[in-house]
């Protein structure tokens, strides 16, 4: 019989296991980061199971949030990210805007761009202690010396949701700017120029093609942040955010518990709080709330998943 | 055959990218409703010279050039708002760009622009476009489909159809064939001759032998110089005015 010229030589064979054991070396260490990854989230649902109910997220926390539920910080993480993201996501979109789309290659650019991606790498406490700086001991007493009155205390604004939203803004406003300038940069420049050759003003470009074929991206970059407003405890810290406030138990009270101007309760803060401060903690509470603040942070991330699958179907070239 | 005042007139024009020069004291004129064949070998400055037309070198960083470019004598460094030099003048580039919207949306994109929302105009530019491009009997049935899921050639014939939507004076094609199928740029050149009769054209080609079919003038630019303008009879006989001339046309250049 005829040798088969194509048959593998010693040395393909050789290559071939080599890369055959690569692969599961690889494929190894991606698992080794994803095995303690599920065992903490087992852990955590696990002993958080128990006291898990509608009524753990109705209900306010008592007895130093021994007993009782979850609401108040819960409606708390929700106006801050409510409140920042107000802030900044138009900023930070027209921001990126500027930049991609009318700014001129030029020096001042690039530097604007480093320094964009520099600050998205700043600690968090950094942002927290400029917030702290700016916005409770500078910004405040200008605004109480406008608005508020020297004799009675009680009607100035103190640190509250207002000064920690403006915090978190701050510190998601660089995240928010490099992710919308990566998405409006993914627009191929070709569609541009063709608009701009039929006389389209950079404006109506925007408008009609860049804008509508970025904002899936933008989107995302938008929601992403939110899991770092509700998660980080660090910018909020010295910013506004309080163990402790009253909140009513019923009635429109207890659906807009919090004035900006008033420190307010939120789910990072009540967490580490309750896991480390307070002693006697029955074990399920610490639990409990690490899983709704996890599950918190996972709902978001799958709308915004989803979300970006549905407006990547929709692209259109 | 010069009637009256040139539709474009160069003078005295050079372009630069930073320091590079692209273009070198380019002067000469194109009567209006006349086609002008411009042939170069790669890297001559063809195509920038066509982007000093509509001013959109504008947009490229570190570019601009000297001297003066007239549309019907109006000077274009003039126009305050270059948006409406450029509705005047279309430009095809020899890349297809589908805008990512429907093959109608396409076509009609310049006139809503401008302000145009009544259907029936619409339809009626949209299908003139794409008949004069000679698509129309290709996507007339499916209009409503994304222009970015043709495949080259039409999409090079719908962006063609584009730069026609707002009927300019001008047209300015650059290698607008190389996508597309001989028979089909056989079709288009009979518009091309048709459309002479109202607008001017400015036809940068690498055939050189679509230049002879279709140019009444003809420009050899070679490195950003001007070697010759001069009618197509003579610029692709056996004497034309400059030898270089004749070595390009003839293939036995360089």
């Amino acid at each position: 019989m005829k040798e088969n010229p194509f048959a593998s030589t010693q040395f393909e064979r050789r290559k071939f296991r080599r890369a055959n054991l690569n692969k599961w070396i690889m494929f190894s260490f991606c698992a080794a980061l994803i095995i303690p990854l599920i065992a903490i989230l087992v852990d955590i649902f696990v002993k958080a199971a128990p006291v898990i109910s509608l009524d753990y997220l109705w209900l306010n926390p008592a007895n130093k949030g021994k007993e009782g539920g979850l609401w108040a910080p819960l409606v708390g993480t929700f106006y801050l990210v409510i409140g920042s993201l107000t802030l900044v996501a138009p900023v930070g979109i027209l921001a990126a805007i500027y930049l991609n789309e009318y700014a001129k290659e030029g020096i001042l650019n690039r530097v604007i761009g480093i320094a964009v991606t520099s600050l998205a790498g700043v600690p968090s406490i950094v942002h927290g202690l400029f917030g702290l700086g700016a916005f409770v001991l500078v910004m405040l007493p200008a605004v109480n010396s406008v608005i508020g009155s020297p004799n009675d205390r009680a009607s100035n604004w103190q640190a509250g949701l207002l000064t920690a939203s403006l915090t978190v803004a701050v510190m998601n406003l660089p995240v928010i700017i490099a992710s919308a300038r990566e998405a409006l940069g993914g627009v191929p420049q070709s569609f541009r120029e063709a608009c701009w050759n039929l006389g389209a003003t950079r404006w109506q470009t925007i408008r009609t093609i860049v804008l509508p074929n970025s904002l899936s991206g933008i989107l995302t970059g938008v929601i992403l942040t939110i899991s770092r407003a509700a998660g980080e405890t660090a910018p909020i810290l010295f910013t506004g955010v309080t163990f402790f406030k009253f909140v009513a138990d019923a009635g429109w009270e207890k659906i807009f518990p919090y004035n900006p101007g008033e420190p307010f309760m939120a789910m990072s803060m009540h967490l580490n709080i309750i896991s480390n401060q307070i002693s006697q903690m029955p074990e399920g509470m610490k639990y409990g709330s690490a899983a709704v603040l996890i599950g918190l942070i996972l709902f978001v991330n799958s709308f915004a998943i989803i979300l970006r699958v549905w407006l990547r179907g929709r692209k259109r070239w | 055959m010069i009637q009256g005042k040139p539709h474009i007139e160069f003078r005295d024009v050079c372009a630069f990218y930073g320091a590079k020069q692209v273009l070198r004291n380019v002067t000469f004129t194109v009567p209006r409703h006349t086609v002008i064949g411009v042939i170069g070998p790669a890297n001559s400055g063809k195509t920038t010279m066509l982007k000093t037309i509509n001013r959109t070198l504008d947009f490229i960083g570190g570019a601009r050039f000297t001297g003066q470019v007239l549309i019907d004598g109006e000077s274009v460094a003039d126009f305050r708002d270059p948006n409406e030099l450029r509705r005047r003048i279309g430009m095809v580039f020899p890349l297809p760009v589908g805008l990512p919207l429907t093959i109608y949306e396409n076509v009609a994109y310049a006139p809503r622009r401008r302000g145009v929302t009544a259907k029936g105009e619409l339809d009626e530019i949209v299908e003139r476009c794409l008949r004069q491009s000679v698509l129309w009997d290709e996507v007339k049935d499916r209009l409503q489909m994304l222009g970015t899921r043709l495949s080259g050639g039409q999409q090079q014939r719908l962006t063609l159809a584009r730069a026609l939507s707002l009927s300019p004076e001008i047209l300015c094609l650059d290698e607008f064939s190389i996508a597309i199928d001989p028979v089909t740029t056989m079709r288009i050149e009979d518009v091309l001759k048709e459309l002479r009769k109202s607008m001017t054209i400015v036809l940068v080609t690498n055939l050189v032998q679509q230049a002879r079919r279709l140019a009444d003038n003809t420009l050899f630019l070679w490195r950003g110089d001007l070697i010759e303008l001069s009618p197509t009879e003579v610029a692709f006989s056996d004497k034309p005015n400059d030898k270089r001339t004749y070595d390009y046309v003839n293939g036995i250049f360089g």
